[in-house]
């Protein structure tokens, strides 16, 4: 072979190469999404795949122009498989963005795990207050509100309009139940508000025949927090109880996702919330139809979750133009996220990646033959810290069982 | 020493794997399954050579990982000086439950080591100030500092898992190995002989929880976080299933049980929506085939497949036979 074939076959296979890589398709994008298939939380989880696979949808397939490859891995609702398969996302997947887990528990499994390896994480409903306040993860965002984000706001409403004197409260007993009343208990007794009994069934509970008993009747209103399909049972016995007292409670008693399977014990619970189907936000009514069309129910806090922790990164794949592979970029376009439609309206995000947000507080109706959530007021762009400063709220103790204490129990 | 060579080979090969993985991954998976053999071995003792069947192992390895997490986190001490104090500290605790739990054997036993399990784990689960409750105990730090990257991570889980075979494999042999076995199975007639059946199963449990303390230290340092899942009836109910489907009273049967019930649930789960599925299937597929685990299963079907080689033609006799069932 002389030299000036083999130099233009060379040039010939330098041009091949060439012309396939700039006609190739770029790479995916590959988003790990961690979920619930099996287990308690089951439910929950088919509902964020359901506002995940939407938002794909609506955005056909694609991010910033790049196609999305979505890897879809179970936890079954246990931290240490939760750690398993984050190993398995990042390092056998190599994901560029997790969304997800599920639950706080979940979530705090991992967080070491992905401040090591530096993985951006938007969790899609996991609430735990600490996460996005003392202890704060620079490779975290949240798309739902912190756990008394919405309650604060109901304690002021329940003191200042409802004009409630006395309140029992009921809430499940793990860390989700203690933060969310816990926010209730401190605005509701700062505004003049007594909260005089406070009951923690436990999360499995069989029945709840014998915590009802134990709620005082002359009250002004019982507080409940459940979470999962708990809300649910707890209304529908407290229902056959005769229901005396009116009901307050926190977004996931009454979360579409369960409404659907309640009648008329629903009705007339007053709660708390940064999302309800029949919200006047900016592109709610589009999503909200669009979703019942899909799965034929109203979206509730694991869909809206799962798909505004989609819109989250799919904004900032945008904002980098596709190129998230930068990390540091990718992850810092993340954390200024700002949405100006979608099913919460306007959202952006604090120092701390927590959302900014409006809160409502709705009236469980029945409208359109099917239970529905009506705001009667809004409370505009909420954050993790209320009114509060953001210093002091910090120096605290976060929110548990006894914090902040309870002063007018029995009276 | 020489029945020790087959598992030494054994883990050496599996700490080569770092050569051929081609990410983390599986690196990582290696080092669970070496943790939860190291559960399965110690519940093992208790199973399999003690004849004592406990519903609450994940209690040691939950103490020693609650204690280890607490004292290098809020208790502001090193991650070594913590662990030696994590260890203690399950002992004692063990000592304290094996005056309870040894009491009763059989449904009783199982019964009184479930419960302390799940007292252990309503502390967890309810002494919020000190545990963080269902949010558990996050940022354990590791020891050792930088030079604990997943590959030497699954060696010093392998080393200590070797020590481990080692340390049980004898103790099975030794004299008192043989008692405690001879406990399991004439309980009166080693009381009458002289033995103090009490004391021995004492030993036995304390060496069981030992292991599992350890064991639990390695998962706090592994995953990082502690939180109340890990001292579940499930979590117990895990480390029992590994020992039975591997084979109780072999000291590879439990080796194999984690191996498979790790990878069963980690790996089966990467190409299957329902693995939990496939975990049971496995499992009832195990106990129709091989009714005493799959240690003493392949061992059986190795010797019939030897035997048939040796005579195709000729049936084997019964008294071959008799012994192999009994």
């Amino acid at each position: 072979m002389s030299h000036k074939t083999a130099y233009s076959c060379l040039a010939l296979i330098a041009a091949s190469l060439l012309s396939t890589s700039a006609f190739s398709q770029p790479e995916p994008i590959r988003i790990g999404f961690m979920t619930v298939r099996s287990g308690a939380l089951a439910a929950g989880g088919k509902q964020m795949e359901e506002g995940l696979n939407y938002c794909l949808q609506e955005r056909g397939g694609q991010m910033a122009g790049r196609k999305v490859e979505l890897i879809t891995v179970d936890t079954g609702g246990q931290p240490a498989t939760t750690r398993t398969r984050a190993q398995e996302l990042v390092e056998r997947s190599k994901v560029h963005a997790i969304i997800g887990p599920l639950a706080a528990f979940e979530a705090l499994a991992i967080d070491d795990y992905i401040k090591q390896v530096g993985v951006p994480v938007v969790s899609p409903s996991a609430a735990a207050e600490d996460m996005t306040q003392r202890k704060p993860n620079p490779w975290f965002v949240r798309a739902v509100g912190t756990s008394a984000q919405a309650n604060h706001a109901l304690g002021e409403y329940a003191a200042k309009e409802m004009k409630l004197k006395r309140v029992a409260t009921i809430g499940d007993d793990f860390a989700f139940g203690h933060e969310t009343t816990a926010g209730f208990q401190r605005t509701f007794e700062e505004n003049g508000g007594k909260v005089v009994k406070k009951l923690w069934p436990p999360l499995n509970v069989a029945d709840y025949g014998s915590f009802i008993s134990q709620l005082p009747t002359d009250v002004d209103a019982i507080f409940a927090s459940f979470a999962g399909g708990n809300g649910l049972r707890f209304l529908q016995q407290y229902a056959e109880y005769g229901s005396p007292v009116k009901v307050i409670a926190h977004m996931t008693t009454v979360d579409e996702g369960i409404l659907k399977s309640m009648s008329q014990e629903a009705v007339g619970v007053i709660s708390s919330g940064w999302y309800s189907a029949t919200q006047d936000a900016p592109g709610n009514k589009e999503f909200a139809e669009g979703m019942r069309k899909a799965y034929g129910a109203d979206p509730g806090y694991y869909s809206v979750g799962a798909y505004t922790a989609c819109a989250f990164v799919d904004a900032a794949a945008k904002a980098v133009e596709g190129k998230v592979e930068d990390k540091d970029a990718f992850m810092k376009a993340l954390r200024s996220v700002k949405l100006d439609k979608g099913p919460l309206g306007k959202v952006s995000l604090d120092e701390f990646g927590n959302p900014i947000m409006d809160v409502t507080i709705r009236k469980t109706e029945m409208k359109d033959s099917r239970l529905q959530n009506v705001v009667i007021k809004t409370y505009p762009a909420v954050t993790q810290f209320w009114t509060y400063d953001q210093k002091e709220f910090l120096a605290n103790p976060v929110y548990t069982r006894d914090y902040p204490p309870a002063k007018n129990l029995g009276n | 020493m020489r029945r020790f060579i087959p598992f030494m080979i054994a883990l050496g090969l599996v700490a080569l794997l770092p050569l051929v993985s081609p990410s983390d991954f599986y690196i990582n998976l290696a080092s669970q399954a070496a943790i939860a053999a190291l559960m399965a071995l110690g519940l093992n003792i208790l199973v399999g050579y003690a004849g004592l069947t406990s519903l609450g192992h994940a209690a040691f390895p939950g103490i020693a990982a609650y204690l280890v997490a607490w004292l290098s986190t809020r208790g502001g001490l090193g991650p070594g000086p913590a662990a030696v104090l994590a260890v203690a500290g399950t002992f004692l605790v063990a000592g304290l439950f094996g005056l309870l739990a040894l009491r009763a054997t059989g449904l009783g036993f199982v019964m009184i080591t479930m419960a302390l399990c799940q007292i252990v784990w309503g502390g967890a689960y309810r002494w919020t100030s000190l545990t963080g409750g269902d949010n558990g105990l996050s940022g354990v730090p590791r020891p050792f500092g930088d030079m604990l990257t997943p590959t030497t991570f699954l060696w010093l889980c392998l080393i200590v898992l070797a020590v481990a075979i080692i340390q049980i494999g004898r103790f099975a042999e030794s004299p008192l190995g043989v008692a405690l076995r001879g406990t399991r199975d004439q309980p009166r007639r080693m009381s009458a002989l002289g033995y103090d059946v009490w004391r021995i199963r004492f030993v036995a449990w304390l060496v069981a929880a030992s292991w599992g303390a350890v064991a639990g230290l390695l998962y706090a340092w592994y995953h990082q976080f502690v939180s109340p899942h890990m001292l579940a009836v499930t979590a117990s109910a895990e480390v029992l299933l590994m020992v039975v489907a591997g084979g109780a009273g072999t000291l590879a049967g439990p080796l194999l049980g984690a191996a498979l019930v790790v990878l069963l649930k980690n790996l089966a789960s990467i190409w299957i929506d329902r693995w939990v599925m496939l975990l049971g299937a496995t499992f009832v597929f195990i106990v129709l085939i091989m009714p005493d685990g799959l240690a003493p299963g392949l061992m059986h079907l190795r010797e019939r497949f030897r035997k048939r080689m040796a005579s195709p033609t000729i049936a084997p006799p019964l008294a071959g036979q008799e012994r192999i069932d009994g």
